[in-house]
């Protein structure tokens, strides 16, 4: 069993630290939105944590992309990493979405562009590791994956094209959106502080989770290569 | 690669292309003859493609007034659920009798198995489809015969297969094929099934093409951009 990297421990406590203070961020430093009431601070971490999820699909479609050009197992284990701390951001995304909907759209859910993409993009992603899941060869395995996380990064943004002839609610909150939309906000200089350190915190926890879930697979690979050797002595 | 230019070299380098058409022709040509004789596949599809509307037909009795929003949603459906039905037939037959180990031997480029399987999917589709389409007309009494429908039925079938070409092939490997199609195919041909459902939509109720106009556009991005990822990608499927 080999040590952890002096790096990953001092990733892992910068990262812890920053989330501390983001915490104090958004629930003491920014002010309470005027209309919403305190519901609004759950943007913060939802934003947040879409934005890992759409980052860990490029990531795993680059890493895709470069293990079919290099063959290189390293670049394997960064794609499905990268899918499994995606899926799960992109689950936080949804269910804090839905949060922060229920008192102001006054409904869960609804079949907005944005949050029919995001499903959709959890499912593609559930079926990129059960496509794992059912082949046994690491080579193969490694290749369907990598192809399968390029085709379905390709068509996320399709996606969202094709369901955005229905009329969104949603807020677009950065850039020019539109300010009727219900739960719409501008927001004051606390505030954006504590959304760009949210981000900020949230692409250290990627970056924390991703260099652990790699060391993982690579021990798991060793693993799984010794216990070969043990059955064929 | 190197051995399927050669091949083609054989020929003549004037005809390369035309020995790759050969190429093509002779796989879809090879699944029309096995087609014929064993009538597995097609008579499956629309099998199951008339219970499918069949059992639209209670679960949303289908009277005179829900026809009207909800038939081009049951043809989407109903071609969906065929054409997955097809698409992994077609592949398992290549895997389970060892053809496509025969195939990949043959000193042709990758990318011609893939536009041959993609054409003899093709085929195969837009059969059961002109089977569906009359008798749907007959039996609800609409017309569906109308070419802006049938560019609409091509376009989307064409983007369903080119898709669906490329994941059975990886489906067919895994140890849960039977269940894994649908699950990787259908979250990625969604905008295909969205925009076709409303092109056709639009052109059932009569309205002007600039009403729909958007989804055609739609429609043929999608084809060509998966096209793209599919003719790149599908050497390192099949590879091995």
């Amino acid at each position: 069993m080999e040590p952890v990297p002096r790096n990953l421990k001092i990733l892992s406590g910068i990262t812890i630290a920053m989330f501390v203070i983001a915490l104090y961020m958004v629930f003491i430093y920014a002010p309470r939105e005027a209309v919403m009431g305190d519901v609004q601070r759950v943007f913060y971490f939802h934003v947040a944590a879409g934005w890992v999820g759409a980052l860990a699909f490029l990531v795993t479609a680059i890493a895709g992309g470069v293990y079919l050009a290099k063959r290189n197992p390293k670049w394997d284990r960064v794609a499905v990493a990268s899918v499994e701390i995606g899926v799960v951001f992109t689950f936080i995304n949804i269910v804090s979405g839905a949060i922060w909907a229920r008192p102001i759209w006054n409904t869960w859910w609804t079949w907005d562009p944005r949050l029919v993409t995001a499903t959709i993009m959890l499912l593609l992603y559930l079926a990129y590791l059960m496509l794992r899941q059912g082949i046994d060869d690491p080579d193969r395995r490694a290749r369907f994956g990598s192809i399968y996380g390029i085709v379905a990064f390709v068509s996320v943004p399709i996606t969202f094209l094709s369901i955005r002839i229905f009329r969104t609610i949603h807020p677009v909150v950065i850039g020019s959106g539109d300010p009727s939309a219900e739960g719409a906000f501008d927001m004051t200089p606390p505030m954006l502080q504590a959304f760009m350190f949210s981000l900020l915190t949230f692409t250290f926890i990627y970056a924390t989770l991703l260099w652990y879930r790699m060391r993982l697979g690579r021990l798991s690979e060793q693993v799984e290569k010794r216990k070969m050797e043990m059955m064929s002595i | 690669m190197a051995e399927g230019v050669g091949a083609v070299g054989r020929v003549g380098r004037g005809s390369a292309l035309g020995g790759y058409l050969r190429a093509i022709g002779a796989i879809v040509w090879k699944d029309i003859a096995a087609e014929l004789r064993s009538r597995e596949l097609l008579g499956s599809m629309l099998v199951f493609a008339l219970l499918v509307i069949l059992i639209f037909n209670f679960a949303l009795e289908l009277d005179l007034r829900v026809r009207q929003t909800v038939t081009s949603g049951v043809l989407w459906v109903t071609f969906a659920f065929a054409g997955t039905l097809g698409l992994n037939r077609s592949m398992a037959i290549e895997k389970d009798r060892g053809c496509l180990d025969g195939l990949l031997l043959a000193p042709v480029d990758r990318s011609a198995l893939y536009f041959g399987k993609v054409l003899s999917n093709l085929l195969f589709m837009i059969i059961v489809e002109a089977i569906i389409l009359p008798l749907y007309s007959l039996l609800y009494n609409v017309n569906l015969f109308q070419p802006g429908l049938i560019v609409v039925i091509l376009l989307g079938s064409i983007g369903y297969v080119v898709v669906g070409t490329l994941l059975s092939a990886m489906a067919v490997q895994a140890r849960t094929r039977d269940i894994l199609l649908p699950i990787l195919l259908f979250p990625v041909v969604l905008p295909v099934l969205v925009a076709a459902v409303r092109a056709t939509t639009g052109i059932l109720q009569g309205l002007p093409l600039e009403d729909f106009q958007a989804w055609l556009n739609l429609l043929i991005a999608y084809d060509a951009i998966f096209l793209g990822v599919a003719i790149v990608t599908f050497d390192y499927v099949v590879e091995e």
